[in-house]
């Protein structure tokens, strides 16, 4: 009885422990499911394919999505020069002053900079989104369910609308959208934009690098948690043994 | 008590503030049981926890901006720009949850070796009052970043207040400051969330000092009898508290470091939004039984009173308990009735993570009836009726008793 | 018990041995753990990343200053007079408390710039007054001179220049 009793407590604590496993998976729908360069334990960001996919952004999200969280400075982690940085930030007009007249003025983009959101306030972005808001996405694969591969799944997850599903006018079908409706319209297309380093940029492609580069964007400090993490692991390990040596040692000489 | 310092200065201090011969007292030779086992690591572990939080708290709060409009931003620039923000801001937020990990198994150990009766009472309330407190700030901590979670967390628990009859929808404008939960709201919780650590520190100091006028309780819920029963504290439990606080942080670190957002909610990555409550709002886990008993009762009054009521039972549990006999080890039926209650409360913190639909509605009500009946009515009754195994005549005993190769060893 | 002095002597010493290295290994760890908590406190990435201003030279007068904002600090940017820069270059460095030549202080003679910061304790020093017609700091009197020297007063050093550059005849970038 006692061991029934155990045992049982100890299969619902799993599945408890397990639980928010569970609501990862997505609430239903299964998940493509990527092999990411960087979930491993010593997982680290692939640089090539997040640069593709900072390409991707700039090309085809930040006409509506923001990234507000995230510094031009910071794409150095990402392997780009300082001034490659330099000219990515100028590209960005930005308010700068008041001059000595007391006006504001547009000045260029500087590496200390943000990027900047794509509307002036949520009401404009409604308004030019069909009443639909386009989330920032600075931190867009922490902040969904599934993460990474959720993100993955929306971008490839277009498809014709199935027989008698009813699609509300401007929406288009998801297989992986919450609802299954979604404001926007699939927004990579084959050949989309056009690689510097010659990838072929075809959908799959395009979806996992700006996927790459959004979980940097999310989480940029990833590389230095889990470096730090193993050394401070490993010192635990090495501290808990010799605790443990030093307790049977002093405990030697009772009983 | 013999407490003779052979340093000058140490005497000086001493004759006139006795304060180091009390901390040598409660520290060194504070004479403990020698037969503690792991499960009494945890107390210690809650007050190294407890020092975490507040010194990474102070960190935090140096960085962080309590406004509803830079409170998000300020959280990310610590996560984005502060040197070692990420490690301070996830230590805090994982920390947390640890401090909850250990301070439920230092109360289930409490329950099954009935560490809460006479003359323990006291102490068993005050660590009662630590939870309590614990729980206020973990509450108001969460809203801090202010995420989706945060504010509707905040929402949905200040709303509780608004059950109380007749004045509690003043009440609720109170707590808010206003007439939802807004900037005046994240100021008021981020005062409070800063001073209520300092407040258990003061009730931790209160529950450690009737620890040590009572003594601690052991595995076989007998007083100490002679000197052989007890072993001084320093070194054979200062000692064992570092290796059991070793095990524990490979554990902690494993979490702060390769899954720091595993416990959390992804919608709290998302900006708080007043008009858009996120689908299936959830509180930290380490809510969620007294969450699932609230929604068991399909009434706002009765639920809240309930989910109130299960943490207030506790306090009465010393006098409910009538068992003579302290331990489970030397209760059949007890030890059988403590797997069944830690299964309870097991299934109810799963049952608040589900959505509130069938059958978890079922479950929870089952599990919350038997959350009451366990406390209310078997334990009682058990006291009375239950036949214990015979009791060792003293710790000792029972220690050579455990280890037949010590005494084979003592007979030879 | 006497005849076993010697293992237990050995053993004493392997005790010995083991607490040394566990409080040791201890400390260190406790020491490196202690850092993060230490550098939290300076300069975070932003605030870094923001160490350069730009100003516009056109509007400012001959004989008058302007004071910029530079990392949080005052910037005095004065366009001297030819007396000014006269009176700078006449000064015997053996004299002075802190020996430094005016062509050291100043790129373009005719632009003194320079950090606002008394070098005593921390105050904003007032123009165009003290003994020796620059800078004088009311805060516990010190004077500075037309190249923002130090002359007399508690203050051991002139005024800091800051680095800068011509970006143009009319512009400068401090940082």
């Amino acid at each position: 009885m006692l061991k029934l009793i155990k045992s049982l407590s100890a299969a619902v604590l799993l599945s408890v422990v397990t639980l928010s496993g569970a609501q990862a998976s997505g609430g239903g729908v299964d998940l493509k499911s990527v092999n990411w360069q960087h979930t491993g334990l010593f997982g680290t960001y692939d640089r090539a394919a997040a640069q593709r996919g900072l390409q991707v952004y700039q090309e085809v999200c930040a006409g509506c999505h923001g990234l507000n969280q995230v510094a031009f400075r910071t794409l150095q982690d990402l392997g780009f020069t300082e001034d490659e940085v330099k000219a990515i930030a100028k590209e960005y007009e930005f308010e700068g002053g008041p001059n000595d007249d007391g006006d504001m003025f547009d000045r260029a983009g500087k590496p200390f900079d943000k990027f900047p959101n794509p509307f002036a306030n949520e009401k404009a972005a409604r308004a030019s989104n069909g009443g639909a808001f386009p989330p920032d996405l600075s931190l867009i694969v922490k902040a969904r369910v599934g993460f990474e591969d959720y993100l993955y799944s929306l971008m490839t997850g277009y498809a014709d609308t199935p027989e008698g599903f009813e699609l509300t006018e401007g929406m288009s079908y998801n297989a992986y959208f919450p609802g299954h409706q979604i404001a926007m319209p699939a927004p990579i297309s084959e050949e989309g934009v056009e690689y510097s380093d010659g990838t072929k940029a075809t959908v799959d492609q395009m979806a996992k690098d700006v996927t790459v580069f959004l979980a940097w964007a999310a989480e940029p400090k990833l590389e230095q948690r889990k470096h730090m993490g193993l050394r401070v692991i490993l010192f635990l390990l090495v501290m808990t043994g010799l605790f443990f040596a030093v307790k049977k040692k002093i405990w030697s000489d009772l009983h | 008590m013999s407490f003779e310092p052979k340093n000058p200065v140490v005497k000086w201090v001493d004759s006139r503030l006795p304060i180091i011969g009390m901390l040598h007292h409660a520290l060194n030779d504070y004479p403990t049981p020698k037969n503690l086992s792991y499960w009494w690591t945890f107390g210690s572990l809650a007050g190294v926890m407890l020092v975490v939080q507040i010194v990474t708290g102070i960190v935090l709060s140096m960085h962080y901006t309590a406004h509803v409009d830079m409170a998000f931003d300020s959280v990310e620039h610590i996560m984005r720009d502060v040197n070692y923000g990420w490690l301070m801001r996830y230590m805090h937020a994982n920390g947390a949850s640890m401090f909850f990990v250990v301070v439920y198994l230092h109360i289930f150990r409490g329950l099954y070796y009935g560490s809460y009766k006479a003359p323990r009472e006291l102490l068993w309330w005050l660590g009662l009052v630590i939870f309590l407190l614990m729980m206020a700030t973990a509450f108001m901590g969460y809203v801090l970043p202010w995420g989706q979670m945060s504010f509707w967390g905040a929402t949905v628990i200040t709303n509780l207040f608004g059950a109380i009859p007749i004045v509690g929808e003043s009440i609720v404008t109170w707590l808010w400051g206003g007439f939802s939960v807004d900037n005046p709201t994240l100021n008021r919780f981020f005062s409070l969330h800063y001073l209520l650590p300092f407040v258990i520190v003061g009730v931790v100091i209160l529950h450690i000092w009737a620890l040590h006028t009572v003594g601690s309780n052991n595995p076989t819920g007998i007083e100490i009898k002679d000197k052989q029963d007890s072993i001084p504290f320093h070194p054979y439990y200062t000692v064992k508290d570092l290796f059991g606080l070793g095990v524990f942080l490979i554990i902690f670190c494993a979490f702060l470091f390769y899954a720091p957002n595993y416990l959390g909610h992804p919608d709290n990555y998302i900006p708080a939004n007043p008009l858009v409550t996120p689908a299936h709002i959830v509180p930290e886990w380490y809510f969620l039984p007294f969450y699932a008993i609230l929604r068991a009762v399909p009434d706002k009054l009765g639920g809240v009173m309930l989910m109130f009521g299960a943490i207030a039972v506790l306090f009465a549990l010393p006098w409910l308990d009538k068992s003579r006999v302290r331990s489970a080890r030397y209760r059949p039926i007890y030890k059988q009735l403590f797997w069944i209650f830690l299964l309870d409360c097991i299934v109810l913190t799963y049952v608040g993570g589900k959505p509130a639909e069938e059958p978890f509605i079922l479950i929870g009500r089952i599990a919350t009836v038997y959350y009451f009946v366990h406390i209310l009515i078997l334990l009682p009754l058990v006291g009375l009726y239950e036949k214990h195994k015979p009791l060792p005549s003293s710790i000792s005993e029972a220690v050579l008793d455990e280890k037949p190769s010590a005494k084979e060893a003592g007979n030879a | 018990m006497t005849t076993t002095t010697p293992v237990e002597e050995d053993g004493v010493k392997r005790r010995d041995f083991l607490y040394i290295a566990t409080g040791g290994i201890g400390a260190v760890g406790t020491a490196m753990a202690i850092w993060p908590f230490v550098d939290q406190m300076n300069p975070s990435a932003d605030v870094l990343a923001l160490s350069s201003t730009e100003v516009d030279l056109g509007a400012i007068e001959v004989g008058s200053e302007i004071t910029a904002v530079w990392q949080g600090k005052p910037v005095f940017i004065r366009h001297r007079t030819a007396d000014e820069i006269k009176a700078a270059n006449s000064v015997d460095l053996e004299t002075l408390p802190d020996p430094q030549a005016d062509t050291d202080r100043a790129v373009k003679p005719e632009w003194l710039i320079m950090v606002g910061v008394c070098t005593h304790l921390g105050c904003v020093p007032l123009k165009e007054s003290g003994d020796f017609n620059g800078w004088f700091c009311p805060c516990h009197g010190s004077h500075y001179d037309t190249s923002g020297r130090i002359r007399k007063g508690p203050a051991p050093l002139n005024l800091a220049v800051p680095p800068y550059s011509f970006i143009d005849d009319k512009t400068v970038k401090i940082g």
